[in-house]
């Protein structure tokens, strides 16, 4: 079980509201991920949750059970950190047994259940070395031994694949996938890489300064942004905006278009502009162009090889049903 | 070629401190050993000019059969154990309590760092004339106030006196070091074993004091260095009665009391190589902290 319920929550520190009242239901067996720019309060609701800050006001409840006043280790959820927190002067195996051996379990269940855990995680040859002769991907495996032995209720990842290279954190995304799929446990993720959160989220909740902008699944995110600033940070390359004459056109105060969803061609179209920087990654082309009357390069994503050069005129096509509008608040208009 | 040519210049650039530091400890141990040998009594007439007689080991012999050695080993090694472990225990718990924020943290903490910065003659003359004197000494007054018989402190408990000035000394030093270990322990690490479970106590035990163990050997190793030669302490208190003679202040007895310059040098000699058994000891009990 992992049902968590956080009822207008609020958290100052000393004269700042990092956390303006915030109300989320997190179901049973789900993997959530919070997302938003760095200091957003991502990390800071998480600790919340965990126990490890207090909060201002509101109510955590637990699995139907009040959890506010009740200390971390009570609380039946593991937490895997950022920088790992290992402990270093112990071998791997007394890692993970640590929480076992403070919750008192005799050494025949310690070893059997750490022997399992490293098994899961393909921890079984270092289980005798210090955390400091490991590789980074594997250091994290043991933070994630430490948290699975517990058997917790819900798992909390705060930026766990921040310190690895590009490489590594597909592994260990795909690693952790499979891991809620094998436990069904409730697992909340913070990360502030929305491919991360697209990957691996089944409910994404979108973070800015405290206040969630949108909760839902990463494609109703990504098709109905419930406004600007959600329809800016969910997909990648960013949504294009267009504002002025061009959204009048469509009686809004500003338009989105996704890169995918612009037509490029050189005969004739909406928008014209002139091709700046052209990426090629071979399976698509990103390309930038500058257009009179938009601050911003509009990006357009183009599958396959596109011959244009630096500085020739191209015309843009939206799709028409995928143009999103807002108004003059940044809300998004049916 | 450049690292060659700056490697020489480098060498160059040494020589000075080294040459000086070289002098510095090897001239004093030669003489030392040259005079451990010899028949050196300035007053019976003995000098340098008129050439000192060799007398082989026999001022080693005299030294340690002496019925004042052994006692003097056992003192030294008291004193210094005592200190260490006071100061040691202490400066734990007050770098764990000066690294929580509190009001006035700073003045608290240079307030700690003080008594460092107080000559050791003067520290113990304070100690001896206004904390320990059983007539006027305020824990004298302190004694009678709960209707007590005050204590003569440095008579009858000299050795726990002693000890007890010479940690108040050292106190600070010993919380310094530990307090910068003590901050420098990452704060995650803390709450990933309060998440497990940890108590208080056991987050100390098993967290905490791991990552202090380096500090503590720097600590151990660098106040034994300074422990085993202290004088100015006993100097201005005991005197040396009162079963406070350590080896340093026997042998300066022998030289200056006695006026006996070889006897004393090879007392010298012995407490070198007293210095180094503690040592060789110490490293293997805490060095072992050190090569991680
Ligand atoms: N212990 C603290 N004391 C004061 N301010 C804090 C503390 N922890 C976090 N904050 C502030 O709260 C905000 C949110 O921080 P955090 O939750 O760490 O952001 P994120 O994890 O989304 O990057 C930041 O502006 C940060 O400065
Ligand atoms: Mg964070």
């Amino acid at each position: 079980m992992g049902q968590i319920t956080l009822n207008q929550i609020t958290k100052s520190f000393g004269d700042v509201q990092v956390i303006p009242p915030l109300d989320l239901r997190i179901e049973d067996g789900e993997f959530v991920v919070f997302v938003g720019p760095s200091g957003c309060g991502k990390s800071t609701l998480l600790r919340l949750i965990a126990g490890l800050e207090d909060v201002s006001s509101g109510k955590i409840t637990i699995d139907g059970k009040e959890a506010t006043e009740v200390p971390p280790a009570k609380r039946g959820l593991a937490m895997v950190f950022q920088s790992y927190a290992l402990y270093p002067h112990m071998s791997v195996r007394k890692n993970i047994a640590f929480p076992l051996r403070m919750a008192g379990l005799d050494k025949a269940a310690q070893k059997e259940k750490v022997e399992a855990a490293a098994k899961v995680l393909n921890l079984t040859d270092y289980l005798d070395r210090r955390p400091g002769q490991l590789s980074g991907g594997q250091r994290q495996r043991v933070a994630i031994g430490r948290a699975i032995v517990r058997e917790p209720a819900a798992f909390l990842f705060d930026e766990p694949l921040s310190n690895l290279d590009a490489a590594l954190r597909v592994n260990m995304r795909l690693e952790i996938s499979e891991l809620h799929q094998t436990l069904k446990t409730t697992m909340i993720y913070v990360t502030h890489d929305q491919v991360e959160a697209m990957t691996m989220a089944d409910k994404i909740v979108v973070l800015q300064a405290g206040v969630i902008e949108q909760v839902g699944s990463p494609l109703e995110l990504y098709h109905t942004p419930r406004n600007k600033f959600v329809a800016g940070f969910i997909g990648s390359p960013k949504m294009n905006f267009f504002m002025g004459s061009f959204a009048a056109e469509f009686g809004a105060a500003t338009i989105g278009v996704r890169p995918e969803h612009l037509t490029v061609s050189q005969d004739g179209g909406k928008w014209a502009g002139k091709v700046g920087v052209s990426e090629h990654l071979g399976s698509d082309t990103f390309l930038y162009v500058d257009m009179d009357g938009v601050d911003e390069p509009i990006t357009v994503r183009s599958s396959g090889e596109v011959g244009f050069r630096h500085g020739d005129t191209v015309h843009l096509t939206p799709d028409p049903d995928k143009i999103h509008r807002f108004d003059n608040q940044g809300l998004r208009m049916a | 070629m450049a690292t060659q040519h700056s490697r020489s210049a480098a060498r160059l650039m040494m020589t000075p401190a080294v040459v000086l530091l070289l002098g510095w400890m090897l001239v004093p141990l030669i003489l030392t050993l040259y005079f451990s040998f010899k028949k050196y009594l300035p007053l019976r007439g003995d000098s340098l000019e008129r050439g000192l007689d060799w007398v082989g080991f026999e001022n080693y012999v005299r030294f340690i059969s002496s019925s004042s050695f052994w006692p003097s080993v056992q003192t030294t090694l008291i004193i210094v154990g005592g200190v260490l472990l006071i100061t040691v225990v202490l400066g734990i718990f007050l770098a764990l309590l000066l690294d929580q924020p509190f009001w006035g943290q700073g003045v608290v903490r240079i307030l700690v760092i003080a008594p460092f910065f107080v000559m050791p003659t003067v520290s113990a003359l304070v100690w001896k004339n206004m904390f320990m004197d059983p007539i006027n000494g305020i824990l004298a007054h302190l004694w009678r106030f709960f209707g007590a018989e005050p204590i003569s402190w440095l008579s009858d408990a000299s050795l726990q006196s002693l000890i007890l000035i010479v940690s108040w000394q050292w106190l600070p030093f010993a919380t310094l070091i530990l307090l910068t270990a003590v901050q420098s322990l990452d704060s995650e690490q803390l709450e990933a074993a309060e998440m497990d479970g940890a108590s208080p106590v056991a987050r100390f035990g098993f967290i905490v004091l791991p990552h202090l163990s380096r500090a503590i050997t720097i600590v151990i190793l660098i106040q034994t260095i300074f422990l085993l030669s202290i004088f100015a302490e006993i100097f201005v208190t005991t005197g040396g009665a009162f079963g406070t003679r350590t080896l340093t202040y026997l042998i300066f007895q022998r030289v200056i009391d006695s006026q006996n310059i070889g006897l004393g040098s090879a007392g010298g000699v012995y407490a070198i190589i007293l210095a180094n058994i503690v040592a060789i000891f110490l490293m293997r009990i805490v060095g072992k902290n050190l090569d991680r």
